[in-house]
């Protein structure tokens, strides 16, 4: 049990503090910055409490805003995706998916892309509607989320390949 | 009542969901609005400590270029000096220009963002170096933003490339003023809006600060006129600015007090 706190824990720190030091900074392009921060909230366990869930990934949402001077966007993104992971869960992995352990790491390479792409997709969405906040630029809202899913998508997935290799032992 | 607590107990996740939503979007529309973030900024002990530790760090790898700034305001300011030094009588103490309106605070970005529609930045003095809300900060070659939040040693500025902050500005050659407003695109444009159609504006004319408000003294450089047109009622003009700052490369900045505010603000605010 300790150790699967740990895991979480520093999961937790780790994915911050690299956020907000070094890939909020990227501005590739001049605007595009990954947010592979999310993956805490993809990697959650399934069977956790989901009160708790949810607590926690406002919480590490209002973290980088709190570093990112942006207000709550990253905090509602958070939690909007946190809410509907069960949702995007059954669509990627099948209607099985709370009875059988789904491994992360031993899932299909297709439905882990599926799972990542839902989930950054509709964070992003809320994170660029939030921070952009207008209606009139709703165009801009849409070339940002699809540049940064892109860039976040491929940076989850580099992730949970490297990491994943080390877990299995 | 017991159909009131059944329906909390089934729908709790919702409800935490809905209600943890409403705070963060409560937090954003706060944070939209001038001056009224109140608790989520990154001047804190926390967020400051740790931008103010890598910094230490970075810094180093920029050294070279931010010396060459530095030295290059010394030359255009030696310059100055050196001008005036002929016709200053040293028998004469001009007492009416004793104290001066504007106090400079020398400060270091700790942290620069520029890619988003509404850029803060992070300055590494705060109320112990006597800085409060509605301070100017320029760098060496313009105008950077207004000081919005401030804790005991670090202080957040609201950029000019921010959607919510709005500058009083005006051509260098005449004295027509008009608004300054970013439109979250380009780092390096800002848009000029409300200058009268009478104004002779011409593509490469400098534009200054017009020293309306309380905040930036009259004649702090922004930048030059890159493009203009007629707005959609043809009674002003819309122009773009190429601003002389780099924005994406910014270091040591100048925090502007003026010590006559009070009084201007008191004055206006009678007004209204």
């Amino acid at each position: 049990m300790t150790n699967f706190f740990s895991i979480h824990t520093i999961r937790f720190v780790v994915l911050s503090l690299i956020q907000v030091l070094l890939l909020s900074h990227i501005n590739f392009m001049g605007y595009l910055n990954p947010y592979p921060y999310i993956l805490f909230v993809l990697l959650f366990p399934i069977k956790n409490n989901r009160m708790l869930f949810i607590l926690l990934s406002f919480l590490l949402g209002l973290l980088i805003d709190i570093f990112l001077d942006s207000g709550g966007i990253h905090a509602a993104a958070c939690v909007t995706i946190a809410f509907i992971r069960p949702v995007a869960l059954k669509y990627s992995f099948g209607a099985l998916y709370e009875h059988q352990t789904v491994k992360f790491s031993n899932a299909d390479f297709v439905q882990r892309i599926t799972y990542i792409s839902i989930l950054t997709i509709i964070h992003h969405l809320v994170l660029f509607l939030l921070e952009i906040f207008n209606f009139s630029r709703i165009l801009l809202v849409l070339k940002h989320t699809l540049f940064a899913s892109i860039l976040t998508i491929i940076l989850c997935l580099l992730i949970t390949i490297i990491f994943s290799g080390t877990n299995k032992k | 009542m017991q159909q009131i607590v059944n329906f909390i107990l089934r729908n709790k996740t919702f409800l935490l969901f809905v209600l943890l939503l409403f705070i963060s979007i409560m937090l954003t529309i706060q944070a939209h609005s001038y001056h009224r973030s109140r608790f989520i900024h990154s001047a804190n002990f926390l967020s400051g400590g740790i931008y103010n530790i890598t910094n230490n760090v970075s810094d180093f790898f920029d050294l070279r270029t931010q010396n060459e700034l530095l030295q290059e305001e010394n030359n255009k300011l030696k310059s100055i000096l050196l001008n005036t030094e002929k016709d200053a009588d040293s028998s004469f103490i001009d007492s009416v220009n004793f104290s001066s309106h504007y106090k400079f605070t020398a400060a270091k970005v700790n942290r620069n963002s520029y890619a988003a529609t509404n850029n803060i930045l992070l300055v590494n003095k705060g109320e112990n170096d006597s800085i409060k809300q509605d301070f100017g900060v320029v760098s060496s070659k313009g105008i950077i933003g207004i000081i919005e939040k401030t804790n005991a040693n670090y202080a957040t500025v609201l950029s000019i490339l921010n959607t919510t902050s709005s500058i009083s500005a005006q051509l260098k050659k005449t004295n027509h003023f008009g608004s300054m407003k970013w439109d979250g695109l380009s780092p390096n444009k800002i848009q000029l809006s409300e200058i009268p159609k009478i104004a002779p504006v011409i593509i490469g004319d400098t534009i200054i600060t017009s020293g309306r408000s309380a905040i930036f003294p009259k004649g702090i450089p922004i930048g030059t006129i890159s493009k203009f047109k007629l707005d959609t009622a043809e009674n002003y003009y819309e122009i773009e600015i190429m601003l002389f700052n780099d924005m994406t490369n910014i270091e040591h900045v100048y925090i502007i007090e003026n010590k006559e505010a009070k009084h201007i603000t008191s004055l206006l605010d009678n007004n209204d």
